[in-house]
């Protein structure tokens, strides 16, 4: 027996651009259906890093971060939960005199958007933060970014979601999309046809695929960042941390775990899980114990990694199909997709009822990619 | 070059044992590595250091076995390459040549391997009731390990509670031993018991044992109660009695330890984190690596036998290690004379089939979870309890083992779910009213135990050239 829906929009992909994509555009008053091969916030948007960041982050990249800032203190009202959001300041290292001049050339780039960082130079750093040591040539404060806990606050947004009318399909895997003319068919699971005006394509690192069926080729590359977690310690790690000249990155939750990264892992057969690689986690524990020495006679208890879409140029797609009308790419998010995807999910709202996103996203527009595909193609 | 490469044997232990016995048989020198500091395994554990007490002393009715089995150990040693004190936790790099992440002393290194075989064993089953977090309450296990390995008892007036028949033989250890012990709390009805009149056909020194075992308690004066339900541990800072209920009435006994445990639940995360296929098997409730007759996994180099590819006892695990390493020898060309894997398999099902009726005689206590309160602590090392669940599972429309891990954080903390997940899946199947196959397999990833964030240093990789 098939069943059978139609609705506003049909979205492909309960991560948390997925989610808050379908939430705000309940709010907006349309009919959705969300659909996830597993479980909504399983995959990248569940297992991530947690870090809510907006230092570092490209130019083009920064009014949609700044917009997503002003989203993150209300999670509680939006969501139902705080999701242990703190926003606890982002602490970017610089290894060396010239990664610290970079970190000065970034903080005068980003000061027009309204980011403000406080460059902290090497003798400061020291009483500052007196617990970290091999702190380097200084390092730039971002007090407003921070972290969250990615395993509740992506299933958060899909449960208010659902909360909120959306209908949600999980454990429902989109087998087929077509344009029908007027709008579009998809098929998923072994039994759900769903007719919609609009279709969302945000499945992560296999949007690619949906993206192709269109004619819209791609060049995603999957990558698995490496994750290491330790025992709970007492709380001393009050900021949020990463590297300019390094790949480190860490964190102290509520509970006292450090959760810190960097480095890439693998994939195992079935790609769409992954494994971290010892090489990666071991050079993590390293940099972590020449950081903190204060955790040179902790435990780590859990290696992990997950699945995100990489692109080219470090920016994602997001916006409208060249080709398909009513189709709405927003994927490849290189890694930082987490912070800016409640964001992503105001835009895609407008999109699907005004057609223009009030936050510029034309750096991010498929079309970027279309001249290298045609290269490609014609190099084979 | 691969086939430079070692067999590398995991668990120096009954099954462990045998392998390598086999293997040095026909000229090959495998690396044995276990994370004890001495050779023998749960059962035949060994003191930490000679205490001269003697094997029938220690080892009770199984002191001929221990002693065989030791001795068998010792005369390998030469012959193999022993790495006692080392931690096997990861196994990767299975796209290419696999190899084994270990740490000793503190020094990581990588060991590539031919061959791999896991015999990693088993440990005790807990399921929690209310308080059993005080001090003073211990798994069957380690109340025994106590004995054996540390020459000490756990207390002076015991209880021992729970099911399977580790619970009647340390009863008896402990009384042996001079410990005063109060009662022997069986969770499963009395006439659960009469199955045993099956196997005793089957199995007479079995039967006749765990009948001796009882009996002798009996005469002692050790209290043997059956179909009990725990209902509260008594003392304020540790334990000072247990409350139960049991065949209607309600009693409550004095004591200063408890011992508890419901049989065994294999060890499998290395196997998981090599990849080899997961199979739900009912008897174990339990996910165990898919294997044929002989310890072939699903992935071709990878092995597993005893204990930790699905409970079956000490002997058979003997029996089990010796097929694999014949499987071993198979696979790398030797040929294998007579039917001696034929014998082997035959015996090892035999076995098997008793351990069918043993299960009907020591039965997992299915409703534990509609008589423990919700304020009862579930996973020890995040501290969540069982109505957090409940209220996860309510909230999340959770149904699977994994899901729940990430939403509530049962079996994120130390142990990463090796002590509580058993009893996670029983309490999200008794919720949803599943089988606890229903509700998915809880996947690992390393390290399979917690290692020190300053152990990297250079990395020692270790290859045979
Ligand atoms: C280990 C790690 C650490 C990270 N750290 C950070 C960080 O600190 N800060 C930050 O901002 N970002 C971080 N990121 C990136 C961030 O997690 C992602 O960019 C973001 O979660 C992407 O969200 P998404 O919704 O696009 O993807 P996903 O969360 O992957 O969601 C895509 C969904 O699509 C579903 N899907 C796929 N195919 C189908 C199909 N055929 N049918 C139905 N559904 C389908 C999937 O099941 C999945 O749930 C990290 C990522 C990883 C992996
Ligand atoms: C606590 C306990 C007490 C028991 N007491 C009895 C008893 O009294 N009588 C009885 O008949 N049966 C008893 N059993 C059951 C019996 O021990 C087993 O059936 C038998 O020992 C199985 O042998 P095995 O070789 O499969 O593994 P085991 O004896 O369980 O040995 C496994 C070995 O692998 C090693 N190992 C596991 N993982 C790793 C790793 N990651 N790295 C390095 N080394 C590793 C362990 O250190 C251990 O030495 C007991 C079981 C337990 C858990």
């Amino acid at each position: 027996m098939i069943q059978r829906i139609s609705t506003d929009v049909t979205i492909i992909g309960g991560g948390l651009v997925g989610s808050s994509a379908a939430l705000a555009m309940r709010q907006a008053g349309l009919d959705v259906v969300l659909l996830d091969k597993g479980f909504c916030g399983a995959q990248a948007s569940g297992v991530n890093y947690g870090g809510v960041r907006r230092q570092g982050r490209p130019a083009e990249q920064l009014p949609l971060s700044q917009r997503a800032h002003g989203i993150w203190p209300r999670l509680k009202a939006l969501v139902g939960i705080d999701g242990e959001y703190v926003p606890s300041g982002h602490l970017k290292l610089a290894r060396t005199e010239r990664d610290f001049a970079k970190l000065e050339a970034y903080a005068e780039m980003a000061r027009p958007y309204g980011l403000d960082l406080e460059l902290v130079g090497a003798e400061a750093l020291k009483t500052r933060f007196p617990w970290l040591s091999a702190a380097g040539a200084g390092a730039s404060l971002c007090p407003g970014d921070g972290h969250a806990n990615p395993r509740l606050v992506s299933p958060a947004f899909a449960r208010a979601a659902e909360r909120a009318g959306v209908k949600v399909f999980e454990q429902m895997p989109v087998r087929d999309v077509r344009a029908t003319g007027n709008g579009f068919a998809v098929l998923a699971g072994e039994n759900l046809e769903i007719r919609s005006r609009q279709l969302v394509n945000s499945a992560g690192a296999w949007s690619d695929t949906f993206a192709a069926q269109f004619g819209e080729t791609v060049p995603l590359k999957r990558i698995y960042p490496s994750m290491v977690v330790t025992e709970p310690l007492p709380l001393r790690l009050p900021v949020s941390m990463g590297e300019q000249g390094g790949s480190f990155y860490g964190r102290q939750v509520a509970r006292g775990n450090y959760v810190m990264g960097g480095g890439r892992g693998a994939a195992l057969a079935d790609p769409d899980f992954s494994r971290p690689s010892v090489t990666a986690a071991s050079s993590v524990m390293q940099r972590a114990i020449a950081l903190f020495p204060h955790l040179a006679n902790a435990q780590v208890i859990r290696f992990w990694s997950g699945t995100e879409a990489d692109m080219p140029d470090g920016n994602p797609v997001i916006g409208p199909s060249r080709t398909t009308p009513g189709l709405f790419h927003a994927f490849g998010f290189c890694g930082a997709g987490f912070q800016i995807a409640p964001a992503v999910g105001e835009v895609l709202s407008e999109l699907v009822t005004s057609g223009r996103s009030t936050t510029p996203i034309d750096a991010f527009s498929i079309g970027r990619f279309a001249h290298a595909a045609a290269q490609t193609a014609d190099s084979l | 070059m691969t086939e430079a490469l070692p067999i590398v044997i995991v668990g120096a232990a009954p099954a462990g044992i045998r392998a390598a016995e086999r293997l040095v048989e026909a000229g090959v020198r495998p690396i044995v590595l276990d994370e004890g500091l001495r050779a023998g395994g749960q059962i035949y554990r060994r003191p930490l250091v000679d205490d001269g007490r003697s094997y029938r002393n220690r080892y009770g009715s199984e002191a001929k076995k221990a002693e065989r089995l030791h001795a068998v150990f010792e005369r390998l040693r030469p012959s193999i390459d022993y790495r006692p004190e080392t931690l096997v936790w990861n196994v990767s790099g299975l796209e290419r040549s696999g190899h084994l992440d270990v740490l000793r002393e503190g020094v990581h290194r990588q060991i590539a391997f031919s061959k791999l075989l896991l015999c990693t064993g088993a440990t005790d089953r807990v399921l929690p009731f209310p308080d059993w977090t005080k001090p003073g309450v211990y798994t069957l296990g380690a109340a025994q390990t106590a004995l054996k390995a540390q020459g000490c008892t756990v207390g002076d007036r015991l209880v021992f509670m729970g099911s399977g028949p580790l619970l009647y033989l340390v009863a008896w250890q402990y009384m042996k031993a001079g410990a005063r012990v109060e009662a022997v709390l069986d969770t499963a009805p009395f006439r659960s018991k009469f199955h045993l009149v099956s196997l005793f056909v089957r199995a007479p020194r079995i039967v006749a044992l765990g009948l001796f075992y009882g009996a002798q308690l009996q005469l002692s004066g050790v209290k043997v109660r059956y179909g009990v339900r725990p209902q509260t541990v008594l003392g304020e800072e540790r334990v000072e009695g247990i409350r139960f209920r049991a065949g209607g009435r309600t009693e409550a006994l004095a004591c200063d330890a408890i011992g508890y445990g419901f049989a065994l639940r294999p060890e499998t995360q290395l196997a998981d984190l090599a990849g080899c296929r997961f199979r739900f098997e009912d008897r174990d409730r339990a996910w165990l690596p898919e294997r044929d007759a002989q310890g072939r996994t699903s992935r071709k180099d990878i092995y597993v036998s005893g204990d930790g590819s699905g409970i079956a006892g000490a002997d058979a695990a003997e029996i089990d290690g010796e097929l694999a390493a014949l499987a071993i020898l198979q696979d790398i060309g030797n040929t294998v004379a007579g039917d001696r894997p034929r014998q082997l398999t035959a015996a090892r099902a035999r076995i098997l089939r008793q351990r069918e009726i043993l299960e009907s005689a020591f039965p997992f206590p299915r409703d534990w979870f509609e008589t423990v309160p919700p304020e009862t602590t579930l996973c020890r090392c995040e501290e969540i309890r069982i109505g957090e669940i409940h209220c996860a599972v309510g909230a999340g429309s959770i149904g699977e083992i994994n899901r729940m891990k990430a939403l509530s954080r049962v079996g994120m903390g130390r142990c990463q779910g090796r002590m509580c997940s058993a009893a996670a899946v029983e309490v999200l199947s008794s919720i949803r009213k599943v089988e606890p196959k229903e509700t998915g397999r809880l996947r690992a990833q390393a390290p399979v135990k917690p290692i020190p964030l300053g152990f990297g240093g250079p990395l020692d990789t270790e290859e045979s050239r």
